[in-house]
């Protein structure tokens, strides 16, 4: 028997769809990069700490990819969603996709993304939608944590050696301007925002600077000048690396297309 | 637990110990009393325990290797987060064995930089590569089935910070072998290549697994004071056989066929297997398996590529204990 | 070159079911609060606990085994402290 390789899967990206999708998307690859340190990290006790954030942020996912498929109501589900989109069909953050890089850089990554989300699922908590502020409230809890552990490695780093400063403060530099695509929303989001099911990322920019600055000098590092913003991950448009990850992601559902695992 | 197959004598360093203390200490043992960290230990005791629960933390952190290969692919999202929480465990026990080890006397970085020099072993089933997916379910099935066999009985082993490490190990354990026959079943279960896939596993795996348990009872000499401090209490062969009785029924169920055309059934019920090949074991316990050098590599890579890390947090660690003393000076 | 010693925490959780802190086991981390997330990540997984103490293992004084008898013999005589000890008609009912 000769296997074409699966094709991928036709959504139909209503708001609410494309909403819930592109947040799930950061869930995953967010995790699957946090997942892929699994067994390689600078000492045991952190294997464990990068790996239970990346299974609560695997299980956000799952929980958000299930309620897109819900609402879509055409068939898919979480490993459709997961498994058979192509990168223009992905949704999540130019930052989290970024490689992982040395630990400095995976912190920082994972800081300036959770002290987001945090705030983000705070406020969805009073989501109208019953479903999103259930999923808010439980992964509310579990970014809090993620942004405690990574400001304390943030601060170990900075305030370490001459190295571990140098490390951070690249990994600042090099990661920033993927920041400003979290603050950032179009007219299908707006539109939700004035239905009182989503809120508005923008107004999250400034707490969220504030928590980033006040870490960030207790770790004696400082904030890029340089504000322009690189955005295009939420629209499909997104930098090379997403490729390879997906190749990987996703090389068994491709390769037996239909199969169950 | 893959311990077994590592015991080795203490005879070279058996000293005079004073021979009071020396029947004090195996009348305990023989009382079933569980010995802890600061009581008086006969020093092959002491030795005999930091090396077997070393090498079975260090066979828990290298075993995360051939499992993590397989996280990014796994093939749904209840496969991954399974999978990642299970190579995290094993990261887990790896954390309470070398906790256990430590009581003994000798620090987690010592027996660490021993192990990544080449200098301790771990258990040589983490050597065989994994090549397709189902290798994932046979290492949950039959890996972790063999390890479960190995370490019920060391729950009850005299050193108690091991027994109580191991009873925790144990309790964790139980979703892993279920997790890996769940996924043998469902590629059993599921299209020719998937049943084929499953197969060849079961044909790869199957051997490296039996000689997990060690060498063949005639040839291993160590046994004796391993089993007279019970820390060891049942030998190679009784487990070997234990888990074969165990997974030959299972493998039918399966629909698949253990690599064995010869295996027979005795009178008493016993599945008989043929001869195992030890000159394999032997080999890749001198270091010549498939992926003995990957694996080492893969360890020693990490751990230096952390040095940076370490050395930061000890660092602002120090800054911080002298901030607090000049604070409290002021 | 040998690699520098991690401090050692001794570890103590408060399960669920309203028991004391309970001694778990030890971990390596450079200060208390990654000593404490430490914990938390490797002894709490399965929704173990409800409260954490992390102690530095130096600080711990422990009896010396080989005092045993003089620590702890001395109490086993005292019977008198246990309720069996005492007659109470059956006829009284539970006490």
């Amino acid at each position: 028997m000769v296997n074409m390789a699966a094709a991928s899967i036709q959504i139909s990206e209503t708001p609410l769809v494309l909403y819930v999708l592109r947040r799930a998307d950061d869930a995953l690859i967010l995790g699957h990069r946090l997942s892929e340190w699994c067994g390689h990290a600078p000492m045991l006790e952190e294997d464990m700490a990068l790996a239970n954030m990346g299974l609560d942020l695997l299980g956000q996912a799952r929980e958000l990819y299930g309620y897109a498929a819900k609402v879509e109501a055409n068939g898919n589900d979480e490993d459709k969603f997961a498994y058979l989109r192509d990168v223009g069909q992905y949704r999540n953050l130019l930052l989290v996709e970024q490689p992982n890089g040395d630990f400095a850089r995976t912190m920082v990554r994972q800081f300036f993304y959770a002290a987001f989300a945090d705030l983000y699922w705070r406020a969805m908590m009073r989501s109208s939608d019953a479903t999103l502020a259930a999923i808010a409230a439980k992964s509310e809890k579990e970014s809090a944590y993620h942004l405690r552990h990574s400001a304390e490695w943030i601060v170990r780093l900075g305030d370490g050696t001459e190295e571990s400063h140098a490390r951070a403060q690249t990994a600042i530099d090099d990661l920033w301007a993927y920041t400003g695509e979290m603050f950032w929303l179009d007219d299908r989001e707006r539109a939700l925002v004035d239905a009182g099911i989503a809120i508005d990322d923008a107004s999250l920019r400034a707490p969220w600077l504030k928590t980033i600055t006040n870490v960030v000098s207790e770790a004696t590092l400082t904030l890029p000048t340089n504000n322009w913003m690189q955005q295009g991950g939420r629209s499909g448009r997104h930098s090379e690396h997403l490729g390879h990850l997906l190749s990987e992601l996703q090389s068994m559902q491709r390769t037996f297309p239909g199969a169950t695992w | 637990m893959y311990t077994q197959a590592l015991n080795t004598s203490d005879a070279e360093d058996r000293h005079v110990e004073d021979a009071a203390r020396a029947g004090l200490f195996q009348a305990r043992i023989d009382a079933e009393e569980r010995i802890e960290p600061n009581d008086w230990m006969p020093a092959a005791y002491r030795k005999t325990l930091t090396r077997q629960i070393s090498q079975h933390a260090h066979s828990e952190i290298v075993g995360m290797l051939p499992e993590g290969n397989w996280i990014t692919r796994a093939p749904s999202l209840r496969r991954k987060a399974a999978l990642l929480a299970k190579v995290q465990d094993e990261c887990g026990h790896g954390l309470y064995l070398y906790a256990a080890a430590e009581t003994l006397g000798t620090s987690r970085e010592e027996l660490v930089d021993m192990m990544l020099a080449g200098k301790a072993k771990y258990s040589s089933i983490f050597n065989y590569p994994t090549q397709t997916w189902a290798d994932i379910g046979a290492i949950g099935w039959l890996v972790d089935g063999a390890a479960i066999m190995n370490q019920i009985p060391l729950c009850r082993c005299s050193y108690g910070p091991y027994a109580r490490a191991m009873i925790r190990v144990c309790k964790e354990e139980s979703f892993h072998q279920r997790q890996g026959f769940e996924i043998m079943l469902t590629l059993s279960r599921g299209g020719k290549e998937q049943k084929s896939m499953a197969q060849d596993a079961l044909d790869r795996w199957w051997w490296p697994v039996l000689m997990m348990f060690g060498p063949p009872d005639k040839a291993s000499q160590h046994g004796d004071t391993s089993t007279k401090w019970k820390i060891k209490r049942f030998s190679n062969d009784e487990l070997r056989q234990k888990f074969v009785d165990a997974t030959v029924p299972q493998a039918q169920y399966l629909g698949l066929t253990i690599p064995d055309p010869d295996m027979t059934r005795d009178e008493a019920g016993h599945w008989v297997y043929s001869p195992i090949d030890w000159e394999e074991f032997n080999q890749v316990l001198a270091g010549n398996g498939p992926c003995n050098r990957n694996r080492l590599g893969a360890r020693r890579k990490a751990h230096d590529e952390g040095a940076w890390v370490r050395e930061a947090a000890a660092a602002y660690a120090a800054k911080r204990s002298h901030r607090d003393v000049a604070q409290a000076a002021e | 070159m040998a690699t520098p010693n991690v401090p050692l925490w001794e570890v103590f959780i408060r399960s669920r079911n309203g028991l004391a802190h309970k001694h778990v086991g030890s971990l390596h981390a450079a200060d208390a609060r990654l000593a404490l997330q430490a914990a938390r990540d490797i002894y709490t997984r399965r929704g173990e606990g409800l409260s954490i103490w992390v102690v530095p293992s130096s600080a711990i004084t422990a009896s010396d085994p080989a005092e045993k008898g003089m620590m702890f013999e001395p109490a086993e005589s005292k019977i008198y402290r246990h309720p069996t000890f005492y007659d109470v008609p059956d006829e009284v009912g539970h006490m």
